[in-house]
């Protein structure tokens, strides 16, 4: 997969909540690189900065929110790259949605309950497709919802009259109205139960080949990326500790925190796994632990974790996965 | 990945059907009245959310029981109604074997005494204004446990906090629960819990809103205080990977009714019936990835086994609506083995090999061919 070009690349981002001696910085010099096509999985425990990230590259972070540094670029098919991050409103306005799109975390209760479903999807159509005529609005709302698995003849339904999963097939719709190149999925499924879950992963994995779009796909639930993404980073306090291909990280995590988050689940298939966790709890932005930040909860933590931050770098003799940690150092 | 055959964490759960029995349902229901509309307003049989109907079981001494099930299933439902805090609109209740139905005041206070509940939301669940001194102290005192003197409730606040593995107790004791991790939170709830020394914890989705590196602490916790205390818990949960590796017996609900029992291993691995065959395929499963990696087709494991095809009919995962819930076996609109019978007759509880159970026709004795339960799909 990693084979295919760049599509979206992130280099050095950082991002705080607040200004001055009171600032969180919630992520921490990030470089993230999405390819034409394939499933980027984003997990870690709550806090840890994935939503922040998936804000900032969508420029959608608001205030105490800020970027303070780093570069977003946006590699479209035909034309030049484009700087997310230098976007003026006007610019910006013309690039979501039809270029990145993003479901939210929760999503599926931010749809507007006073609005059916067909007046929600042609909004979104009237705002970014001027040209189209009211009929060709109509139609591509009752084809969007086909997409998702929702007959045309729910347009009419209020959100109070759908169920969970399929409000939340109603957001991937509207994510999906514009063509976008890139959607990003913040925990998509987090709220449903199981069945509901894999049917719509499915139809997104459908869709995906179908559309030819990529995806980055946020969750906590690492068994869950596992099975539906091609690549996946971990973060930690807002740094990427480890990134692999999907199946690698799963035979063989290199990062402690990686290891213990995939000893975390209990599995319902297979043999029964001893389940060590992580102990501790996660960090507190605010106070974070100097050197690395997974030190004071590591079971390996030994002489340099607490005094210098390890830089995520290529694996000894596997170029082709990074970590952050000194373990796996090449010095 | 170390294949350990015992360790710690998974230790091997106690067999169901043994240990005595402190709680038992017989055949409880609930139906929740719905709103008077205009519509239904004339309407002679108003219109009831047939919430839980016609459920039964046995919460044992020294073992944990697991209840899973989609969202909006009735387990919710089934926790409060163990808990006395509505009444059932049938069946009835036992503690140690005695018929109890209490109203308010001083007998719902013992019965209290004896079953304590523990909700999902650790952070609604404590009072933000308040210490935890404060809501323990509360707990020892209505229950008449926090002793004579200052000594004595010190001592009796100090042993809760370590109980569940706040310590040094100091540390913990004056701390309001917004300088407490969600984690600590529920923590400070179960000794709540805990304070009115029960014999039976209902433990309502008690991790399914902690952070994933969390849970595994609190689950470590209760089958702690299960072996410690010989206490009968009651596991709340969605999550049916979590009830094989700390629940003793797994119960599983669809639309109100119990579909299927036994122990947790058999349940999980060896389900029958049709509807918790449809939860364990759909539940993540990372070797099966790993082993074939044409990741986004459908892999069969098992042959014949109920896998979730690419669902294109928007009803496929739908649950039904409790208000008409389907006459039968409520399941048999999703059902790929329905038969004439299940669209009228409500299937009873056939029981199968080493304490297992399902309500389905397809293990009728009279059924054409009774399947085996289905075998794991590793
Ligand atoms: N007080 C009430 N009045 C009316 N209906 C109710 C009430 N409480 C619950 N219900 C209904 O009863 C059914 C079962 O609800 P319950 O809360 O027990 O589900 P649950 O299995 O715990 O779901 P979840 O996994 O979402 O917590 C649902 O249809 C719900 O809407
Ligand atoms: N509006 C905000 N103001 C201040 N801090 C915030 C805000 N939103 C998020 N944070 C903090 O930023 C960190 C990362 O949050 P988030 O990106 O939501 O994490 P995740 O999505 O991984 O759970 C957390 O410590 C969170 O408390
Ligand atoms: S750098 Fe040290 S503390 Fe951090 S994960 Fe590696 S071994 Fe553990
Ligand atoms: S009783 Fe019939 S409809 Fe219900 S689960 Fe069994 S086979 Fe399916
Ligand atoms: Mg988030
Ligand atoms: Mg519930």
């Amino acid at each position: 997969m990693s084979s295919t070009p760049p599509v979206l690349e992130i280099s050095g981002l950082n991002v705080n909540y607040g200004l001055g001696e009171k600032a969180v910085h919630a992520v921490r010099d990030i470089n993230l690189t999405l390819h034409r096509g394939e499933v980027l999985g984003l997990a870690g425990e709550s806090g840890s900065g994935k939503s922040t990230l998936a804000y900032a590259v969508t420029r959608l972070l608001s205030p105490p929110g800020v970027i303070t540094g780093g570069e977003v670029r946006y590699h479209p098919r035909q034309g030049t790259d484009i700087d997310i991050l230098s976007l003026d409103s006007e610019q910006l306005r013309a690039f979501r949605w039809s270029e990145i799109s993003l479901v939210f975390q929760g999503a599926m209760n931010s749809l507007n309950p006073v609005h059916t479903v067909r007046s929600q999807l042609t909004d979104v159509l009237k705002a970014h497709r001027p040209d189209m005529t009211s009929a060709q609005r109509q139609k591509r709302a009752a084809s969007l919802l086909s997409l998702v698995g929702i007959s045309a003849d729910r347009l009419a339904s209020y959100p109070h009259q759908l169920s969970g999963g399929m409000r939340q097939r109603v957001m991937i719709a509207m994510a999906l109205a514009l063509d976008p190149e890139i959607v990003i999925l913040d925990e998509p499924t987090t709220a449903l139960d199981v069945v509901m879950q894999r049917q719509i992963l499915k139809q997104l994995s459908r869709l995906r080949r179908e559309l030819d779009f990529s995806v980055v796909f946020i969750t906590h639930d690492i068994s869950l990326l596992i099975e539906f993404s091609d690549r996946i980073a971990i973060m930690y306090g807002g740094r990427i500790v480890e990134e692999a291909a999907a199946k690698e990280i799963y035979q063989t995590a290199h990062h402690p925190y990686s290891h213990g988050l995939l000893h975390s689940f209990p599995a319902l298939h297979g043999p029964r796994r001893e389940l060590t966790g992580i102990p501790g709890s996660p960090p507190d932005l605010t106070a974070m632990p100097p050197g690395c930040a997974f030190h004071p909860r590591c079971p390996k933590a030994f002489e340099p974790c607490d005094q210098r931050v390890p830089a995520l770098e290529p694996v000894p003799g596997d170029g082709s996965r990074t970590v952050a940690c000194w373990l796996h150092a090449d010095h | 990945m170390a294949k350990t055959p015992d360790p710690p964490g998974t230790a091997t759960n106690s067999p169901p059907s043994e240990g005595e029995v402190v709680l038992e349902a017989r055949a409880i229901s609930k139906h929740f009245a719905v709103r008077r509309t205009l519509r239904n307003f004339a309407d002679r049989n108003r219109p009831v959310v047939h919430a839980v109907d016609d459920v039964s079981l046995k919460l044992r001494r020294g073992s944990v029981t697991a209840v899973v099930g989609e969202s909006g299933s009735g387990k919710s439902t089934i926790a409060r109604l163990l808990a006395q805090l509505y009444p059932t609109s049938g069946g009835q209740l036992l503690l140690h074997g005695k018929p109890t139905k209490v109203g308010q005041g001083r007998a719902f206070r013992a019965y209290c005494r004896q079953v304590q509940l523990i909700f999902q939301d650790p952070f609604g669940s404590l009072n933000p204004t308040h210490t935890v001194r404060y809501h323990l102290t509360r707990a020892l005192r209505i229950h008449n446990r926090a002793g004579r003197t200052a000594k004595d409730l010190e001592q009796a606040l100090a042993q809760l906090l370590e109980r569940v593995h706040l310590t040094p107790p100091e540390r913990y004791l004056d701390s309001f629960p917004h300088e407490l991790s969600g984690g600590q939170r529920q923590r400070v709830a179960i000794a709540r819990a805990m304070a009115a020394d029960p014999s039976v914890l209902l433990a309502d989705e008690p991790v399914s809103m902690l952070d994933v590196s969390i849970r595994l602490g609190i689950l470590n916790l209760l089958r702690d205080l299960k072996e410690r205390l010989n206490l009968a818990i009651l596991y709340i949960t969605h999550d049916i990977a979590s009830a094989r590796y700390f629940a003793d017996e797994t119960l599983v609900m669809y639309a109100g009714r119990m579909v299927e029992g036994g122990d947790s291993e058999t349940v999980t691995q060896r389900p029958a019936h049709p509807y918790t065959q449809l939860l364990t395929s759909s539940a993540p499963d990372p070797d099966r990835i790993v082993a074939d990696h044409s990741a986004a087709t459908t892999v069969d494991p098992a042959g014949g086994e109920v896998v979730v095809e690419e669902e294109e009919s928007e009803t496929a995962g739908e649950p039904p609506s409790l208000i008409s819930p389907p006459s039968g076996c409520r399941f048999h609109p999703r059902c790929p083995k329905a038969m004439e019978r299940c669209r009228t007759q409500v299937p009873p509880r056939f029981d199968l090999a080493d304490g297992q159970w399902a309500a389905c026709w397809l293990y009728a004795e009279d059924a054409p061919e009774r399947p085996a339960p289905q075998e794991a799909s590793a």
